[in-house]
């Protein structure tokens, strides 16, 4: 190790920034400007993965169904825009709800919407823990998903087709360049908040309970609370990728908050690494590229996926940041 | 008459057909060291637990400080100054020493719903963690990860989380368990330096340190306590003598 860990943690972190920075008009200049849209997908799939990192990394609560969030997220968006064009409200009685296409609206609504969601979930769940609680959470995520293919009125299993996406002001979000520095500013964001959390008062307590619950309850610690807080936390996180999702492809559907998604998300923070926040953002974008890149030469991709994940996990614990980071955090 | 700072009062408990605690009768005064001991398996971690709060009793009462904590949950008994520590080491060991004390002071310093501020700079807890790292003779090992330190000195880290919180009575659960002779030297001047400062109820297997440290001293067979005295009563109590069969006393 030539440089030490510290300083190469941060020569990665800004070399990895300004590689992102400037993708856009380096994409653009080689013409190859369909790396835009998957780049911002790939931020998009890093932020849900960071929110992930949060409980799972940090507060050791393995949820086999955060995708729900992500879904729940991505549908608030959808249902706004749809009543928006059809021009009839999404509720009349107790009180008048409008549809909207404003993301200033649209995209507080859907971290509010997925942290309740988060909220009722995270209350029964937390009762558990191990097994049961990925069983459990994995449960509650299908129900969502069922019902969302039971909404006839948005397209059932067929999904929703946004008219436009979101107008935000100041930024122009049907420009591929404009969408894709919002998802990146909003990750940038995200990780500097995230980084705040996991250090504070409130972090500490989060890691101390995933060590030793009982040792937090003995020093004085309600530690069900927290937990619910962070998991609500990691919700709305969730529900935030989720209306960028929508935004993206314009599109959103069931198959969004499907098990096998969560799944995905949870491979993306094992492979990047757990509980170092930035891992998850690594882990995103090589499993994304990587299915970009085998699924161009093979459909059975998932065959050559596999043994690579594999490999990963076995030989490298603390994922692809930790290879290439170093120390611990 | 003084008043107990807890009493424990028929407390009775039973797993199956296996009665944990039967008729389970003491109480520890301010400021003493009271001793429990007892056979392997005569109870002495369930009758703990019951007073921590992890396990409820079938009938009978728990009180602390002229309070029915009886069906307080864990959090709360721990809030009113009733701290333990665990027999099984259970320490943080991804966090340094410092954090670990600072995360046991921080439970009794503000509310943790605090998501901004770095922890490792709170004012209100750099204070109270020195202290409590001074007091049980970790300051040179403050930076470490506490996945670096010794059997012995996590046992006093143990112990040092359990005090920085200043609790009004300390539950040490076998606090010598598989430690050396100069450690069980070392944490038997501790707990003496604290007597008359904090109450400490002593669960101990070895029972020289015991006789050494309580002020008096509960006898737990078949999850009764069939005697209560000072050191010295105690080893000549017929029932005691019966109890640890062949044992000196």
């Amino acid at each position: 190790m030539l440089i030490p860990g510290n300083s190469r943690k941060h020569l990665l972190l800004s070399l990895g920034l300004v590689a992102l920075v400037i993708l856009p008009p380096v994409s653009s200049a080689f013409g190859e400007s369909y790396l835009i849209s998957l780049f911002s997908r790939i931020l998009i799939y890093a932020l849900v993965a960071v929110s992930l990192d949060l409980i799972l990394g940090y507060g050791g609560m393995v949820s086999l169904g955060h995708a729900a969030f992500f879904g729940v997220g991505a549908y608030v968006v959808g249902i706004l825009a749809f009543h928006s064009y059809e021009g009839d409200p999404l509720l009349t009685w107790p009180f008048l709800v409008e549809g909207t296409e404003s993301g200033l609206m649209a995209i507080p609504l859907a971290m509010l919407i997925s942290a309740f969601f988060a909220l009722v979930i995270g209350f029964f769940s937390l009762r558990t823990s191990g097994m049961h609680f990925i069983m459990i959470t994995l449960a509650f995520a299908q129900m969502i998903y069922y019902f969302c293919v039971s909404l006839e009125t948005y397209g059932g299993d067929d999904g929703l087709s946004l008219y436009a996406r979101n107008q935000l002001p100041g930024l122009d979000l049907s420009n591929d360049g404009h969408f894709y520095y919002l998802c990146l500013g909003i990750l940038v964001l995200y990780l500097f908040v995230s980084n705040r959390l996991v250090n504070s008062r409130f972090g500490r307590v989060i890691q101390g309970t995933r060590e030793n619950e009982r040792r937090m309850q003995a020093l004085g610690y309600a530690t069900f609370r927290y937990k619910l807080i962070c998991f609500t936390i990691a919700g709305a996180g969730a529900g935030l990728a989720g209306a960028l999702i929508a935004n993206q492809t314009e599109f959103v559907s069931p198959g969004l908050m499907h098990w096998t998604r969560s799944g995905e998300i949870l491979v993306m923070v094992l492979l990047g690494g757990m509980g170092t926040l930035f891992g998850p953002v690594l882990g995103a974008m090589v499993l994304l590229l990587l299915e970009e890149i085998l699924a161009s030469y093979t459909e059975h991709w998932m065959v050559l996926l596999g043994p690579f994940l594999v490999i990963m996990v076995l030989f490298a614990k603390r994922g692809l940041y930790g290879l290439l980071a170093g120390q611990r955090h | 008459m003084i008043e107990p700072l807890l009493q424990v009062v028929g407390l009775n408990l039973s797993f199956g057909a296996i009665q944990a605690s039967r008729h389970l009768s003491f109480d520890v005064r301010p400021g003493e060291i009271h001793g429990l001991i007892g056979p392997n398996g005569a109870g002495k971690t369930t009758a703990i637990n019951q007073l921590t709060g992890e396990l409820h009793p079938d009938s009978g009462q728990v009180i602390f400080d002229g309070i029915d904590i009886t069906r307080f949950p864990v959090h709360k008994r721990a809030l009113m100054g009733l701290a333990r520590s665990f027999q099984i080491t259970a320490v943080f060991d991804h966090l340094t020493v410092t954090q670990n004390i600072a995360l046991a002071v921080q439970a009794h310093k503000g509310h943790s719903y605090r998501f901004w501020s770095n922890a490792d700079k709170d004012a209100q807890l750099i204070e109270p963690t020195l202290e409590a790292l001074r007091m049980v003779g970790l300051e040179a090992r403050a930076p470490e990860f506490a996945s670096s330190l010794s059997h012995g000195e996590k046992r006093q880290l143990e112990v040092g989380m359990a005090l920085a919180g200043k609790p009004k009575l300390l539950l040490l659960d076998e606090p010598m368990a598989g430690m050396g002779p100069g450690g069980t030297v070392e944490l038997s001047h501790l707990i003496r330096d604290m007597k008359g400062q904090i109450s400490i109820l002593l669960v101990e297997h070895d029972m020289d340190v015991v006789f050494s440290l309580a002020d008096r001293v509960t006898v737990l067979v078949y999850g009764e306590a069939i005697a209560t005295g000072t050191p010295a009563e105690i080893r000549t109590n017929p029932l005691v003598r019966e109890a640890y069969l062949g044992e000196s006393l």
